[in-house]
């Protein structure tokens, strides 16, 4: 979809280039994230594509033609851009701003107007703030805005430079949420800078982390990337806890999850003991169906009807999307050592720390 | 005083009421100079602006020359024009308009320069060209700037009317010249009085075109 072919990029007055023989291709419907240290040319490599920049040597091309192939403007009209500071529009309304291609386009009013609609929803924004300007938004609702903004013409094609690095870390990790599970449905071909190499594993399908002068260490998926660093700059890069970092990455859907020593209430408490002494436990969970009622002490158990017992919630629960990270946090904290899933009410299983660490040293 | 003394009380409302038809024609005077020469001072002043904003290395000399311009005593810029297109109402819109491009300019470029690099960056991106960039983006951005250096201009310049009153024009100034002339305070204070009701007038008009024509700026911030 994109391809960048031995792209160089030298500034007039620069001693060395910003970006150096750089190729990277960039498939379709891919996530890639730039990551690295500052002046290493992520944004100019970025900005080389919908030539914001042009690169002194080099080409680059775009859905197999050359970006040079057409004037600027209509690349650019092709090519969703969202940026750090927004960039909206003050003297334009909400509406007005996300209108922006569409209008550059000549679309006609009925038709822009529809789309608008569309776009404040699809981003999760109130249609009454259409009307308003942006510096009467939140820093959270302008960045949706901006997001809607780049979206509105449907370019196949998204480049983002450091989208959500002006909000504060809360309202950051939603918007990164949110726009994982809107990508997901747009499936869009993204290309995404940032500095932080968190973000980027957790938003890339791709992620390329570039050195000073913008030479590419590693081209890889975050999962390859945190398991096999490539060189020492990736390993030092990284930094600590790679390991949770892949945890991060992985859903709990990934691994085959136990039953565990949990009996129905419908059984008996001999039942009940014979599941303790197979697990090697002195805990057993209780669950009414598929639904799971919580833990009993062993030593509660006294033969009797299960169903007299009271059992003891589980603190924390996960759901098949919660990450393998969350679900260690789960067991280091709870009683039981394990953590329980249950996706809408129904239980699946459950993991222990076992299981875990054998997911991250296969 | 003596002057109040011969000219019998100080201010007369009887010659305002003989002399009506004169003050309205002074009026349209006064009031045709001022928006001719900073009509022209604005077309003027874009165009250099959009130069200089264009090709930065030409606003130091843009202002250089207009700077000095501006430094020129009017009697001695109205005097020197003379020559050159006579005793009338050119030399005094000449004079007049010289005056307003220093501020205009100044204004027009800093309102421009004050646009956030965001806003320009996103609107590159977005596939703007750099013409209808500056349009849509920089010259509605740069508005209360600009219109800010209109106000100081044209009230200057109704000021400065007055002064072309030696050209036998001069809007008020022919009452208040005359007024010296005759020691008749009747006629310096029916010319102050109406040539500063004028300059608030014109400068009202212009913070309320403002509040119009820039909307955004009107909510909450």
């Amino acid at each position: 979809m994109i391809r960048l072919d031995n792209v160089t990029m030298m500034f007039t007055g620069g001693t060395r280039p910003a970006v150096d023989r750089l190729s990277l291709d960039v498939d379709r419907g891919d996530f890639v994230t730039l990551v690295g240290p500052s002046g290493c040319g992520k944004t100019t490599t970025l900005k080389m594509i919908n030539r914001l920049i042009e690169p002194t040597s080099g080409r680059i091309l775009i859905n197999g033609q050359d970006a040079l192939a057409v004037p600027a403007y209509e690349l650019r009209r092709s090519i969703g851009y969202v940026i750090q500071q927004i960039g909206l529009f003050p003297h334009r309304t909400v509406a007005q701003n996300i209108a922006t291609v569409p209008l550059l386009l000549g679309w006609d009013r009925a038709r822009i107007d529809e789309r608008v609609g569309e776009l404040v929803e699809l981003v999760g924004l109130e249609p009454a703030i259409l009307t308003r300007y942006p510096p009467e938004l939140s820093g959270g609702q302008q960045q949706r805005v901006g997001v809607a903004r780049a979206l509105a013409a449907d370019p196949p094609v998204l480049l983002m430079d450091e989208p959500f690095g002006a909000v504060d870390p809360i309202v950051r990790k939603r918007l990164q949420q949110e726009f994982l599970q809107l990508q997901q449905r747009l499936g869009k071909t993204v290309v995404f800078v940032t500095h932080d190499i968190d973000e980027a594993v957790f938003m890339g399908t791709r992620t390329a982390i570039l050195n000073m002068g913008g030479v590419l260490e590693q081209y890889d998926t975050p999962e390859t990337i945190l398991a096999k660093p490539a060189n020492a700059f990736v390993e030092n890069f990284l930094g600590g806890e790679r390991g949770l970092k892949r945890l991060a990455l992985r859903p709990v859907s990934q691994i085959g999850l136990e039953r565990g020593p949990v009996v129905d209430v419908a059984t008996t408490g001999d039942e009940a003991l014979r599941v303790m002494d197979e697990h090697e436990v002195d805990w057993v969970g209780l669950v009414d169906g598929d639904r799971l009622l919580g833990w009993v002490d062993g030593s509660k158990l006294d033969g009797g009807d299960l169903r007299l017992l009271e059992p003891r919630p589980f603190l924390v629960s996960l759901d098949s999307q919660s990450s393998l990270r969350e679900a260690l946090d789960a067991v280091v904290t709870s009683h039981a050592r394990v953590a329980v899933v249950v996706d809408d009410g129904v239980y699946k299983g459950m993991l222990d720390l076992e299981a875990i660490a054998e997911e991250i040293t296969e | 005083m003596i002057l109040a003394q011969e000219s019998g009380p100080l201010f007369d409302w009887d010659w305002v009421a003989r002399n009506w038809d004169q003050i309205i024609d002074r009026t349209w005077e006064h009031v045709t100079l001022t928006v001719v020469s900073v009509a022209i001072g604005m077309a003027l002043s874009l165009g250099l602006s959009i130069v200089a904003v264009r090709w930065r290395k030409a606003y130091a000399p843009i202002t250089w020359i207009t700077g000095l311009l501006y430094t020129i005593p009017s009697l001695a810029l109205f005097a020197l024009l003379v020559p050159i297109v006579g005793l009338n109402a050119t030399n005094a819109v000449i004079a007049l308009t010289s005056y307003t491009l220093l501020i205009l300019i100044r204004n027009t470029v800093a309102g421009i320069d004050g646009v956030p690099a965001s806003v320009v960056e996103a609107a590159d991106g977005m596939g703007y060209t750099r013409r209808a960039r500056f349009w849509k983006m920089e010259v509605p951005l740069a508005l209360p700037a600009i219109v800010a250096g209109i106000r100081i201009a044209t009230v200057t310049t109704v000021g400065l009317v007055t002064v072309t009153a030696v050209l036998g024009l001069g809007g008020y100034g022919f009452f208040i010249l005359r007024g010296l002339n005759t020691f008749f305070w009747t006629q310096i204070i029916v010319g102050v009085t109406l040539s500063v009701a004028l300059a608030t007038l014109f400068d009202l008009g212009f913070v309320w075109a403002q509040r119009w024509l820039t909307p955004w700026a009107r909510g909450a911030r």
